[in-house]
C-alpha cells in the first residue's frame, strides 16, 4: 500500500464528496424506481447498504486469492449470493417491504455502485478501509434515496413516511410519484446538493 | 500483495471454491427461512380473511375449496366461513391479468346472500400513488354492503357504477374484473360451500 488512508475522510467521502447518487450518479435504477415514498427509499437503501458492506468485506478478504482475469465473475457471484440472502430474509421477516420493493431487490445485483466499490476499492484495500468505505458509501446511498423518496412523497402524495398531512381528497402533484417526477426531483436535488457542498469543499 | 496468477488451474479453482461456498450458504439460508416464509404467507392470508369476512369460528384456510375456471391460470380459491355451524359467508380470491403492470389479485368477502362484506387487495404491481390507491379505504368503501346484482362491477366510463381511481382507470378496470370473477364463482359454487361437510 502506497500511503495510509485517512480513515475519517474515507468514511465521509461516501456521504458528501463522492455521494453515489447526487455526485457520482451511480445506482440510478433503484434511485429512480423505488423512491416513490420515503419508506421505500429507506428500505431499498438499507438493503443495498447491507449487500455493499458484506460484499466489500468478503472481496477485501479474498482479494489476494482471486486470479485477476476472473475477478469480475467472482465478485458478481459474491454480490449475487448476498442479494439472494437479503431477498429470502426480507420475504420471511419483513414481507411488507418485500412486496413493496418487488423486482428491485434482485436488481441490487446489477447496481453498479456495489460492483464499482468491490472493483475500485475493496479489491485494492484492507478490510478496515473497505468496511468504512462500504459504510460511508452505503449511508450516502441510504440518505440520498430517503431524501429523494421523502421529497416525492411530500409533493406527490401529501404525506411523509405514510403520515398524511393533507386531506384524503386534496389534489397533490401526482407527477412526482410517476417516473418523470423521479427524474425532475433527482435533478433538482443533485443541483442543490452540489451547490451546498461546493462551498464547503 | 501478491495476486494469484491467472493460470487456467487457478482460475478454475477460484471460481469453483466461490460457487460452492455461495451455493452452500444460500442453501443454508433458504432452509432456515423456509418456515418463517410459509408462516408469513399464512399470517397474511389469515388477516385478509378476518378483514373480509363477518365473524366466524371455523378455520376457512383448512376448508378451502379450489375451483377450476376456464381462461384463468390458477384455480380460484374459495374460503367458506361458519359460525356455530351456520354459514355466514365466504371469501373468494379473484384475479385479473389486465392491471397496468399485470396481475391484480383481490379477496372479496361475501355474505350468504351475495352482498359484498369487504374487499382486500392481495397482490398488485400498480403505479405507486395512483393504482396502489386501490388498497385505500376511500376506494374500497364504495363496494361495502353492495350487492353485485344491482351494483354493476364496472367503471362508470364503461357503464358500470364503480368510481375509477384518479389517473388509474386501467387499474380500476382490473380490480372490477377480479371482483366480478369472484362474485360469479361465489354464485356458481354457493351450494357446495354452504354445507358444512363436503
Amino acid at each position: 500500500m502506497a500511503k495510509p488512508i485517512d480513515q475519517q475522510q474515507n468514511f465521509f467521502k461516501g456521504i458528501v464528496k463522492e455521494n453515489p447518487v447526487f455526485v457520482m450518479l451511480l445506482g440510478m435504477c433503484p434511485a429512480l424506481g423505488v423512491t416513490s415514498s420515503a419508506f421505500n427509499g429507506l428500505g431499498m437503501g438499507v438493503a443495498t447498504l447491507f449487500v455493499l458492506l458484506m460484499s466489500n468485506i468478503v472481496v477485501s478478504l479474498v482479494k489476494s486469492q482471486i486470479p485477476n482475469k476472473v475477478r469480475i465473475p467472482a465478485f458478481i457471484i459474491i454480490i449475487a449470493s448476498f442479494v439472494t440472502i437479503v431477498e429470502m430474509v426480507l420475504e420471511a421477516y419483513i414481507p411488507f417491504l418485500y412486496e413493496q420493493l418487488g423486482i428491485f431487490i434482485p436488481l441490487i445485483v446489477v447496481n453498479c455502485l456495489i460492483l464499482g466499490r468491490a472493483e475500485a476499492f475493496a479489491s485494492k484495500n484492507t478490510l478496515k478501509s473497505s468496511v468504512l468505505d462500504a459504510l460511508g458509501m452505503g449511508l450516502g446511498f441510504v440518505i440520498a434515496l430517503t431524501v429523494l423518496g421523502a421529497v416525492r412523497e411530500v409533493l406527490g402524495n401529501g404525506s411523509i413516511f405514510d403520515w398524511k398531512f393533507v386531506s384524503e381528497d386534496a389534489n397533490t402533484l401526482i407527477l412526482f410519484i410517476l417516473p418523470p417526477g423521479a427524474f425532475i426531483a433527482l435533478a433538482y436535488l443533485a443541483i442543490l446538493f452540489n451547490r451546498l457542498t461546493l462551498k464547503t469543499a | 500483495m501478491v495476486r494469484n496468477e491467472s493460470t487456467l488451474l487457478n482460475m478454475v479453482l477460484a471460481l469453483i471454491v466461490i460457487t460452492v461456498v455461495a451455493g452452500f450458504s444460500l442453501g443454508y439460508v433458504n432452509d432456515i427461512t423456509l418456515e418463517p416464509k410459509a408462516k408469513a404467507k399464512l399470517a397474511k392470508k389469515m388477516t385478509a380473511l378476518e378483514r373480509v369476512l363477518p365473524d366466524f369460528d371455523n378455520r376457512p384456510v383448512s376448508e378451502i375449496l379450489l375451483v377450476k375456471v376456464e381462461g384463468a391460470k390458477d384455480s380460484v380459491e374459495i374460503y367458506p366461513a361458519f359460525k356455530e355451524g351456520a354459514f355466514v359467508g365466504a371469501a373468494v380470491v379473484g384475479a385479473s391479468e389486465k392491471g397496468y403492470s399485470g396481475l391484480v389479485k383481490i379477496m372479496v368477502g361475501f355474505e350468504p346472500d351475495g352482498t359484498v362484506h369487504n374487499i382486500v387487495v392481495l397482490e398488485q404491481k400498480e403505479t405507486p400513488g395512483l393504482g396502489t390507491k386501490m388498497k385505500g379505504e376511500k376506494f374500497l368503501r364504495q363496494f361495502r354492503d353492495r350487492h353485485p346484482a344491482n351494483f354493476e362491477l364496472k367503471v362508470t366510463k364503461d357503464g358500470g357504477e364503480v368510481d375509477a381511481l384518479t389517473g388509474a382507470t386501467i387499474s380500476t378496470r382490473a380490480f372490477t374484473e377480479a371482483a366480478q370473477m369472484a362474485y360469479e364463482e361465489f354464485v356458481k359454487n354457493k351450494e357446495l360451500i354452504t354445507t358444512t361437510d363436503r
